[in-house]
């Protein structure tokens, strides 16, 4: 205990950077992951290429290798500089919204196409169907898994520690430097993430549960 | 081509889709000329960084840095599958002095970065005089993290197949046992092999993870050739074999996960009525924990 309250300034600090880390990469990538959802279920084969070149590259592409890109590589191609912690931000974002996208085309994928022929045979107008039919379904199964890659997302925060990043998974190297019991030190930063996790895979599962759709 | 979203294009439809796709073809060759631009501009195209390539040191050095990379991999996910079963086997008993335990570690696993894990096995652990190396802490902690993953991965295949397959075994007079690994568990892998073969995916990425601690993996030596002056510091050319090869690994391990699917649905004995749609769903619920 005395580890938490000696270095509560640090673990305040380093969660609230964690935070975020968090916020600003969960923002980013769902703006991006639904351009990049719109541009694989758009009915012109470029944009769908494009979409699908850029998933299929970054969702087998390990996260650390994404940072590692945006720490080192990144600079010497002289774009636009970047500080530790927006390339962290960049990075998070960039590898998240290729999983955000195919959640969302997932989803939209599970309506079947005779809901909509049916729609459309009723006299539906496009928004009609859009509004009523096809997205009310498509978001019932998007959201839980949405919620689950949110709380990937706020895990994989800690790896920004690896790269100058003084998040929550860099309370280690303070902890080194003065000699603190690590083992303690550790057990804490894992401790509060289970606090922070646990409630939210709890409401995803309820999402899941109560939202499921009967087909 | 008639989607949910969209109905067969009629002339006035098709007059914008091609508009759509000449700026879609403009804006997409922009970016890559962009990109060109500045990789030419800053010098990663001269032969000079591309040179390392043609050393023989340089490449069984890489090949070695890949063996310790994959043998992470091998050691880890057969770990995990393991205790993945195991912890599965615990939160389906009946009984609640297996259960709980099963359920709480689980739980505990999942919401632990894999990071901490990690640095807790290879930074904590020796306070207490508990020494390991790099490569045991990451396999340790891809392990605990993944097995947990794929305990859930298991259940949830349990829990997809219809009672009467357990009903009608136990009617038979089988055995609990008997039901789960006879009946409920050859079907129950059946149907999520694309979800196990994704999180297998997962596990094969979080290796990189082993950078941060400095085990002799891939990554750790992009660095370090990536930073070596007399090969003009070949970062970017470094980063981007890197990155491919861990781009064609992991398609490797997915289309297998693929063909194994179509294997199986030829022989139409699966009894789970999933839709592939939904079992997409599934592999990627798992998958986003990567």
């Amino acid at each position: 205990m005395s580890v938490l309250t000696n270095y509560s300034d640090l673990f305040l600090k380093a969660f609230g950077t964690t935070l975020q880390l968090f916020l600003f990469s969960a923002v980013g990538s769902l703006v991006l992951g639904t351009i990049l959802a719109m541009l694989r279920v758009s009915p012109v084969p470029v944009l769908r290429a494009a979409g699908a070149t850029y998933v299929t590259v970054l969702r087998n592409t390990p996260l650390t290798l994404v940072f590692f890109f945006f720490a080192f590589a990144y600079p010497l191609l002289k774009i636009l500089e970047l500080d530790p912690f927006k390339g962290a931000v960049v990075s998070l974002t960039v590898y998240t919204s290729a999983f955000i996208c195919e959640v969302i085309r997932s989803g939209i994928n599970t309506v079947p196409v005779g809901q909509a022929e049916a729609s459309r045979a009723l006299g539906l107008s496009f928004g009609q169907m859009l509004g009523n039919v096809v997205l009310p379904q498509a978001l019932r199964t998007v959201v839980p898994p949405l919620a689950s890659t949110m709380i990937a997302l706020l895990k994989n925060t800690t790896i920004a520690a690896g790269f100058s990043v003084g998040d929550a998974g860099a309370i280690m190297y303070t902890f080194s430097e003065d000699g603190v019991n690590m083992l303690v030190g550790l057990g804490w930063v894992a401790f509060i993430f289970i606090l922070l996790v646990l409630p939210l895979t709890a409401v995803q599962r309820g999402l899941e549960r109560r939202w499921s759709v009967a087909r | 081509m008639s989607s949910v979203l969209f109905d067969v294009p009629g002339p006035k439809a098709k007059v914008r889709h091609a508009v759509m796709a000449v700026v879609g073809v403009a804006a997409v060759l922009g970016i890559v000329a962009f990109i060109g631009y500045r990789f030419y501009d800053s010098g990663q195209f001269e032969p000079r960084m591309w040179e390392w390539m043609q050393y023989e040191t340089v490449q069984l050095e890489l090949i070695s840095r890949l063996g310790n990379t994959l043998s992470a991999f091998a050691v880890a996910s057969v770990a995990a599958l393991v205790l993945g079963a195991v912890l599965a086997a615990g939160r389906l008993s009946e009984h609640a002095f297996w259960r709980i335990p099963a359920g709480f570690l689980v739980e505990v696993f999942r919401a632990i970065p894999l990071l901490i894990m990690i640095f807790i096995f290879y930074f904590g652990l020796p306070t207490i005089d508990i020494k390991m190396s790099q490569f045991t802490a990451v396999v340790l902690g891809l392990t605990l993290y993944n097995g947990s993953v794929l305990a859930e991965v298991f259940r949830a295949g349990v829990a997809s197949l219809p009672r009467g397959q357990a009903e009608a075994a136990y009617a038979l007079g089988m055995r609990k046992t008997q039901v789960m690994t006879q009946v409920l568990l050859p079907q129950a892998l059946r149907a999520m092999l694309p979800a196990i073969i994704s999180q297998l995916v997962v596990l094969l990425k979080d290796t990189a993870l082993g950078f941060i601690i400095n085990y002799k993996e891939l990554l750790d030596y992009t660095k370090y050739l990536g930073t070596q002056g007399q090969f003009g510091r070949p970062l970017v050319p470094m980063t981007i074999v890197t990155g491919a090869i861990y781009v064609a690994l992991c398609l490797l391990l997915t289309w297998f996960a693929v063909w194994l699917e179509k294997r199986n649905r030829r022989s139409k004995k699966t009894v789970v009525k999933a839709t592939e749609a939904e079992l997409e769903q599934k592999a990627h619920a798992a998958s986003a924990a990567g």
